[in-house]
């Protein structure tokens, strides 16, 4: 594999439809940042993952995506030996981070750049992107 | 303590259609089957049925799938008039029986049919799917995880699992033995799919499949139906068999997919809530409990299971199973006597009801409980779904 980048030689990912509701997560990455949504009231400002129409902290309406910092914790991880997607090389990492602006702001997400035996529950990561067709960012992340 | 109004109604009837790991017979068919067996075991007829529920959601016309068989098609099939009939979802896979009490509660059926009819093998609709890269784009639920080129349930559990056992210091070494004790219960189950014992050591060996799950710590897809009757109480009564009477059920909270990685007591799940809001119902203590039948779809879910019923303290059960006699027929706590949904094959959910009834009505055969079977625990789904409830045989 060396010499070869590996992301570009897989087949595309099984993408949302991106939507009114969640185009600022899949799309925000364009500015290197990732976005979550957040409460706008000044007394909450509670992070709301995933979205929806009122804050479930406050009950408040007015809600914005805001780019948080990016840093994560590994919460938990799988190693996937299984191919269930041709074409896509296993064994891979699917892993559960943490977002240092709250602990229970967890993402799915793949650690595709992070030697699997270093992979740890506790692994300080940052958020990185992967670019997909019509303007996507997928978050991923890597070593912090 | 308020009335709750499962304890007026009873499982008066169960059947089950045959089990097949291949496709053999049309998946809607043995609905029929395991339908008509658990009306005749009750003792009624089709024109005593006055209400119908099954889990999930299923259009009229379906004959195979993840819900194989629908209410007006079954009831078209066996001339059923119902005046009341579900498809809610709220309790995983024992929905239909949360929602029977609530029919029998408000007077709108008597005795309720509840059927999970599964199918999936008949076409090669999973597999075949992925296999082909053909993969429909997820909707909200699982956009946020099947991009991650996470498309199976073993991946998604496989995450929690990893975090509770790491933290635990639980070890595959202690899950192994769920799938080995099921396994020797399973040779004494004609229905069940797999019936070869293996050892821990050949566990150990198996093809690693998500970890810390391998092939043996999956369940079997299967085609197969599992049907039960919910009567009123007084009208069981009249009927065959002993009632079980329904002591206690609940449902966990009703979540989207992603936001169970979000809770704040991760990697707690819907199943938690389940049988905490059970316990509020009744006055029976977990130490009361004879035989569980515990959701199997990956070991890891089983474990988790006997620690929020309470058979064990948190993070307890890798040392509760290790070794396996504990959880054995004649042990303290018989788990899974039929083999589970491990080795008798996913027959999701009712298959844990359908055993557990055989159990307390002492008719379970070579695989009986040794103890005396007077209370049983029943624990069905995982992730953002988790039904809890409670069986007793009338005193």
């Amino acid at each position: 594999m060396e010499g070869m980048t590996m992301e570009t030689a897989l087949p595309p990912r099984n993408l949302p439809a991106i939507t009114e509701m969640n185009n600022y997560f899949w799309k925000g990455g364009a500015d290197g940042r990732l976005h979550i949504l957040r409460c706008q009231g000044e007394d909450c400002r509670y992070w709301i993952h995933p979205y929806a129409g009122r804050c479930p902290s406050c009950g408040g309406a007015d809600l914005a995506p805001e780019p948080v910092s990016g840093r994560a914790t590994v919460a938990g991880f799988t190693v996937n030996h299984q191919p269930w997607i041709p074409g896509v090389p296993v064994p891979y990492v699917i892993a559960i981070v943490e977002l240092e602006e709250r602990a229970d702001l967890r993402l799915m997400t793949n650690l595709p750049t992070i030697p699997i035996e270093d992979v740890h529950i506790g692994l300080p990561v940052k958020v990185c992107f992967e670019p997909a067709p019509g303007g996507v960012f997928v978050p991923l992340f890597e070593k912090a | 303590m308020a009335k709750y109004a499962e304890k007026d109604c009873a499982i008066s009837g169960v059947g089950q259609s045959e089990i097949f790991r291949k496709p053999q017979v049309l998946p809607f068919e043995l609905a029929l089957r395991a339908c008509e067996r658990a009306i005749a075991d009750a003792g009624l007829t089709a024109a005593d049925i006055d209400g119908v529920a099954c889990w999930p959601m299923t259009p009229a016309g379906t004959a195979y799938g993840f819900g194989a068989a629908s209410i007006p098609d079954v009831c078209q099939s066996l001339g059923i008039r119902p005046a009341w009939w579900s498809e809610a979802s709220v309790a995983a896979q024992i929905s239909p029986i949360m929602e029977a009490v609530a029919a029998i509660a408000a007077g709108y059926a008597t005795h309720v049919l509840c059927f999970r009819a599964v199918g999936q093998r008949w076409i090669p609709a999973d597999g075949g799917a992925a296999g082909e890269g053909n993969h429909p784009a997820p909707v909200a639920g699982y956009e946020f995880m099947i991009p991650y080129r996470a498309p199976s349930a073993a991946n998604w559990i496989a995450c929690h699992a990893s975090t509770h056992m790491t933290h635990y210091g639980i070890t595959r070494e202690q899950m192994g033995w769920i799938p080995v004790v099921q396994r020797r219960n399973a040779g004494l189950n004609p229905q069940a799919i797999y019936r070869h014992p293996f050892t821990i050591e050949e566990y150990l060996q198996a093809r690693m499949i998500s970890t810390p799950f391998s092939l043996l710590d999956c369940d079997i897809p299967c085609d197969g139906t599992t049907a039960v009757i919910v009567s009123r109480a007084d009208a069981a009564r009249d009927l065959p068999n002993p009632p079980i009477v329904i002591e206690a059920i609940a449902a966990g909270g009703q979540e989207r997919m992603e936001t169970w990685l979000a809770r704040p007591d991760y990697p707690h799940m819907a199943l938690h809530d389940a049988t905490k809001r059970m316990w509020n119902r009744t006055d029976l203590k977990p130490s009361d409990v004879d035989t569980a039948h515990l959701y199997d779809g990956f070991t890891w879910l089983t474990m988790v299971w006997m620690e929020a019923f309470g058979f064990c303290g948190e993070g307890e059960s890798g040392a509760f199973i290790e070794g396996g006699q504990r959880i054995s027929l004649d042990g303290e706590l018989p788990l899974n006597p039929n083999g589970g949904q491990l080795s008798e094959g996913r027959m999701h959910g009712l298959g844990f009801v359908h055993e557990a009834v055989l159990q307390l009505r002492g008719q379970a055969g070579a695989r009986q409980a040794k103890k005396a079977v007077n209370v049983s625990a029943v624990g069905a789904g995982g992730g953002s779904l988790g039904g809890a409830m409670l069986l007793r045989r009338e005193s």
